[in-house]
């Protein structure tokens, strides 16, 4: 895993884009503030369709990536359904960029390091069970005082991230569109077809082959018996 | 040694322009990332590089395993004056998408990674795999061009002997790429366009590859034989203009059931980019379909052409609206290819041609094997 040196200064702080350097970004949607970051997906559609198996889903829960086996086809950063991962554009030996959730942090049992430096905790880490009946729990305490949902719980077949809102999801920049199917599932349903059609193709086309190359001897031996 | 000066010509001039344009991109690509010479942004990661020069180059290709399979698998030897050029079109067509690679990845000295890292869950995995032993089936299949033209008589036998396995590993090997460059983009369903986006897209691809492959086939041989001076094989083409008339309703009413059962029928009436493309490219294919469905007009050289031409644009825009204009909306941002991407895209197709031209002028190409006793005489010959 390599270390991320990301340049930081004031203009970057202002930034209210993830990019390949700034991988978390705090949008202002009117009076509130939303957080973007990797949702790291339970079933993360990136790492279903890196050819090389760059992308990994850890048991942990933070999906990780590994800059040297990425050939940079980018088709995580297509398959994307939050347009999370981003490109280093302008280097000669670019990498994907993306928030890994503090993987090395986290595997030493350290939070995130988000978590750790929002001063009002706005930001909460640790097992995703645990978060999410936190969430109910604050909901249920506060009625009217949150939109009745956790964004995260059924979004493309569940995600790493939750969140808590105020205000129904779209108001705060948070995708509502996204189906509620595990990406990954789209293209299996078709590449696990691949060897029937191999095997079924071979057999009939063979078979074709056989027959027709058959009728042509054939014909041939009976042309010359004429 | 005798140098000749070429004699200029419009077309060397629009072609040497062409390269040199290519060179410069190329430079650019080179010297300052995909972010000096492309248009290509985070949330429009594919542009004109996947979208032409992969899934068009792929496609337009697919004359090679239609063919084999037409004249080698279910013997239809009427087809075989045409095998050859198509072959040759496929073999050069993959590797020139292998160069489009070169430009579109951000790491193209890793070429080979998906080889030997694997995950079978990716659809690009598959792609990758199948389109590099395809490129290799490709080239055993172009070997006997070679050797016949050597005269070597020994190789040529060896391939002979694995010819018919070999054929059926290619059709199976193009069956599975074709229809997962469509698979692809299942997993955008949120971004894709409606219109576009079905769970049978790798049908569509697989079919309109299959239709494209003939009239590339018709296209070729209408350019080659007024390039080379030879007599068109016009009721040959025009039996090819009659299977992919048939091939192309067959794909068209497809699409019309797929449409209705997801109801977007709706969509058609908005007035936006997506609907005109939509509509250019049902077009492209739908007209020339009518067209072929009548014997005067595919008994016409020039409108036979014609037909394929239209099939051959027609099939270009569908995969540019797959890979482009379907997903500006759904990516919210807009993607013009920047004119370095178009400069390298022209010099793979400008190249194409020339190497095509080259290998058809030196490689018995044309005059194959045809006849078998045609070919022994002309192995005495070089014998002598």
């Amino acid at each position: 895993m390599h270390r991320l040196q990301l340049p930081y200064n004031d203009k970057i702080a202002a930034e209210e884009s993830i990019s390949a350097h700034k991988l978390t970004a705090v949008e202002t949607h009117g009076e509130r503030y939303s957080r973007r970051l990797c949702m790291n997906c339970q079933q993360p559609a990136c790492a279903s369709v890196c050819p090389v198996g760059a992308l990994q889903k850890t048991a942990l829960g933070p999906v990780v990536y590994d800059a040297d086996k990425c050939m940079g086809c980018r088709y995580c950063m297509q398959a994307c359904p939050f347009q999370v991962p981003s490109y280093e554009w302008d280097k000669r030996l670019p990498k994907v960029r993306k928030c890994d959730m503090c993987f090395e942090r986290q595997s030493k049992g350290k939070p995130t390091a988000c978590t750790e430096a929002c001063p009002v905790g706005a930001t909460a880490c640790g097992e995703r069970d645990e978060l999410l009946a936190e969430a109910r729990k604050r909901i249920a305490e506060k009625p009217g005082g949150y939109y009745n949902k956790v964004y995260g719980v059924n979004e493309v077949g569940g995600t790493a991230v939750l969140y808590l809102s105020a205000v129904p999801f779209e108001q705060i920049g948070l995708r509502t569109n996204v189906p509620m199917e595990a990406l990954p599932e789209t293209t299996w349903r078709v590449l696990e077809l691949v060897p029937d059609v191999v095997s079924t193709g071979t057999v009939l086309l063979g078979g074709i082959w056989w027959i027709t190359n058959r009728r042509a001897e054939v014909a041939k031996k009976e042309g010359r018996r004429r | 040694m005798n140098l000749h000066f070429p004699k200029i010509t419009v077309w060397r001039v629009i072609f040497a322009g062409i390269m040199l344009s290519g060179l410069f991109a190329t430079y650019l690509r080179v010297m300052y990332g995909l972010g000096g010479s492309t248009n290509m942004s985070d949330k429009f990661p594919w542009g004109l590089w996947i979208a032409f020069d992969v899934m068009c180059g792929v496609g337009l290709a697919a004359g090679g395993f239609t063919l084999v399979a037409i004249v080698h698998i279910f013997n239809i030897e009427e087809y075989k004056p045409v095998l050859r050029p198509a072959i040759l079109t496929a073999f050069l067509g993959y590797s020139l998408v292998v160069v489009g690679l070169l430009f579109d990845l951000g790491r193209p000295d890793r070429l080979w990674h998906p080889l030997v890292m694997w995950n079978p869950r990716s659809v690009m995995f598959e792609v990758a795999w199948c389109v590099t032993l395809y490129t290799t089936v490709l080239f055993l299949e172009f070997l006997p061009m070679v050797f016949e033209k050597f005269g070597w008589h020994k190789p040529l036998e060896w391939i002979h002997k694995i010819s018919v396995p070999l054929m059926i590993l290619g059709v199976l090997l193009s069956t599975l790429h074709q229809s997962s460059l469509g698979s692809l983009f299942l997993i955008v369903p949120e971004k894709l366009y409606p219109l576009w986006y079905t769970p049978i897209l790798p049908l569509l691809f697989w079919v309109s590859a299959i239709a494209v492959g003939l009239a590339m086939t018709i296209f070729e041989s209408w350019h080659s034989s007024r390039a080379f001076g030879r007599a068109l094989e016009l009721p040959l083409l025009a039996s090819m203009g009659r299977v992919m008339a048939v091939l192309l309703s067959v794909y068209l009413w497809i699409r019309l059931l797929d449409m209705g059962h997801r109801h977007v029928f709706g969509l058609l009436g908005l007035n936006r980019t997506e609907t005109w493309l939509f509509w250019l490219e049902i077009a492209l294919m739908a007209i020339p379909t009518v067209l072929l469905f009548q014997a005067k007009v595919r008994m016409r050289p020039g409108a036979l052409y014609a037909c394929a031409v239209m099939v051959v644009f027609g099939f270009i825009t569908n995969r540019l609206n797959v890979g482009i204009t379907g997903l500006e909306a759904g990516s919210g941002t807009h993607y013009i290819p920047k004119w370095s991407e178009v400069a390298v895209t022209l010099s793979i197709v400008a190249a194409g041609f020339a190497i095509f031209h080259f290998v058809a002028q030196n490689f018995p190409v044309f005059e194959a094997a045809v006849h078998e006793p045609a070919r022994e005489e002309q192995e005495d010959q070089v014998a002598v």
